[in-house]
């Protein structure tokens, strides 16, 4: 028993994280460590770094010209930006839902199935398979169910964007990114979402982005608070809400700034 | 999201009864222990009343991360305030059976005079019933049964003159009695406050229900009745 390891509770670990946009610096070296199946928000006024530093878990910076990136962040111990790694398997282990919900324009059926098709999976059970138990844990498949091949387009913003979490966890991806996915939505597709990240963080790791206090205080595990590049604080979420150790985190929690 | 702060606050509900049931026991062991002249019992209540305190901190922790992580807003707000200032009052509800339980055993030490024992023994009986109600009408969500058990503190602040009394003429006849008759005072003085506590529990429930802050004390509301208890009982004395 004692020689099986279980498998480290931290799943990434990013050291001194500076970014910069051509000579700008505008992430000025951020050490933040998430854990296996929780829910960390990511909060800061506009312009803080908190999408940009979102985006370098999945290198998603790569596509910006003149963007460098020093530090390290490590998947499972791995540098991701180690030159050796395939960026394309790095994103489907780190998946990412964005703040506009993004179907392709095709079937429901098909968004979902796409990354388990670009992975050569054709076999039409597991297909089936996958896509029913995606839309499920995205909590959508009842809404859906029975228009499987109607363009994913044309589904109210509240399910497209549950859509595209399902096109995500279809990859069995490891931590699932999301940049602000619900500020396009309304209070109650917001709360699907909500719900449905919850009920997801037993499989996988969660980083959310969200300029909406509540909705971090409501139930992410962990919280950051990110001004001007900076990690300022980094704290379980019920001790950032209740007695921050920082005055500008409760002065920001509190609208006295951002 | 709603789910979550439903399973939430059904907890808090539930510790909450939890510490209403324990508080109610506490009165009857401690009144109990007098009339029985029960030591080991009195000193029972002392040591409950440690469950009691950490319940309410517990419930206030819960509560306090609940207001600060989900925000709640109208009926989900009062719900939760209401059982933070409630549970308040029940903490303090315990610490009075406590001073009565202290009491009780300073009787045992002195001399005891059984037909005041007994008045407070009805006293306390009284007490429970209205806690008892006002617990029930809590967790209906009732508010005219909270009101209704608000008026009936009128009864316990009449018994506790009369009882005051009757311990005065005791101890005129009997001044070697002072030290029981002392107790005695204090004790149906905490009686006479849990009844206070009780209507405040009553208010919390009009909170709850209506959204108003209201004053359900009788004595409170009009002075007269309380006047009137008052002279009628000096006339006794004359």
């Amino acid at each position: 028993m004692a020689d099986v390891k279980a498998p480290s509770k931290k799943i990434i670990t990013s050291e001194n994280v500076y970014l910069y946009y051509g000579k700008k610096e505008a992430l000025h070296g951020i050490s933040m460590d998430f854990n296996r199946n929780e829910i960390t928000a990511l909060i800061g006024p506009s312009g803080c770094g908190k999408s940009t530093y979102l985006r370098c878990l999945n290198r998603m910076n790569d596509l910006i010209p003149g963007v460098t990136i020093n530090g390290s962040i490590r998947l499972d111990k791995e540098d991701i930006y180690a030159p050796k790694v395939d960026v394309v398997k790095l994103r489907k282990r780190v998946g990412m839902v964005f703040q506009q919900p993004n179907p392709f324009p095709f079937s429901v059926y098909d968004n979902v199935a796409y990354g388990l098709r670009l992975a050569g999976i054709k076999n039409k059970q597991v297909l089936d398979q996958r896509v029913e138990t995606s839309l499920k844990q995205a909590a959508v498949w009842d809404e859906v169910k029975d228009n499987l091949y109607k363009s994913a387009l044309e589904f109210s913003g509240g399910q497209q964007q549950r859509i595209c979490v399902a096109r995500v966890l279809a990859v069995e991806p490891d931590v699932v990114l999301l940049d602000e996915p619900t500020s396009a939505l309304d209070p109650i597709s917001s709360a699907q979402i909500e719900e449905t990240l919850l009920a997801i963080k037993d499989k996988y790791t969660v980083i959310i982005v969200t300029h909406n206090m509540q909705q971090a205080s409501r139930f992410s595990d962990k919280t950051a608070f990110l001004l001007n590049g900076n990690l300022v604080e980094f704290a379980k979420t019920s001790k950032m809400f209740m007695h921050p150790d920082k005055q500008e985190t409760s002065d920001y929690l509190n609208g006295k700034f951002g | 999201m709603r789910e979550l702060f439903v399973d939430e606050m059904k907890k808090l509900h539930g510790r909450f009864a939890e510490m209403g049931i324990n508080v109610s026991e506490q009165i009857y062991r401690s009144t109990t222990a007098l009339t029985d002249h029960d030591e080991a019992l009195a000193k029972e209540v002392t040591s409950g009343d440690n469950g009691t305190n950490s319940e309410e901190m517990e419930l206030e922790k819960q509560a306090l991360k609940l207001i600060a992580l989900q925000q709640p807003v109208a009926n989900d707000f009062r719900d939760i305030i209401t059982i933070l200032k409630a549970s308040s009052d029940l903490e303090r509800i315990g610490d009075h059976a406590v001073t009565i339980a202290r009491e009780t055993v300073r009787v045992k030490n002195g001399k005891q005079i059984s037909p005041i024992e007994k008045k407070i023994s009805l006293m306390s009986e009284n007490i429970r019933t209205m806690l008892s109600s006002v617990l029930d009408a809590y967790s209906k969500n009732d508010d005219k049964a909270a009101r209704q058990v608000a008026k009936k503190d009128i009864e316990i602040d009449r018994l506790y003159v009369e009882i005051r009394d009757d311990i005065t003429k005791a101890l005129a006849k009997h001044p070697e009695d002072a030290q029981s008759g002392s107790s005695y005072l204090i004790i149906i003085k905490m009686l006479e406050r849990i009844g206070d506590h009780i209507v405040n529990l009553a208010e919390w429930i009009v909170y709850n229900v209506t959204g108003k802050i209201v004053e359900l004390n009788p004595g409170k509301a009009d002075p007269e009745l309380l006047n009137n208890i008052f002279s009628d009982n000096l006339n006794v004395v004359k």
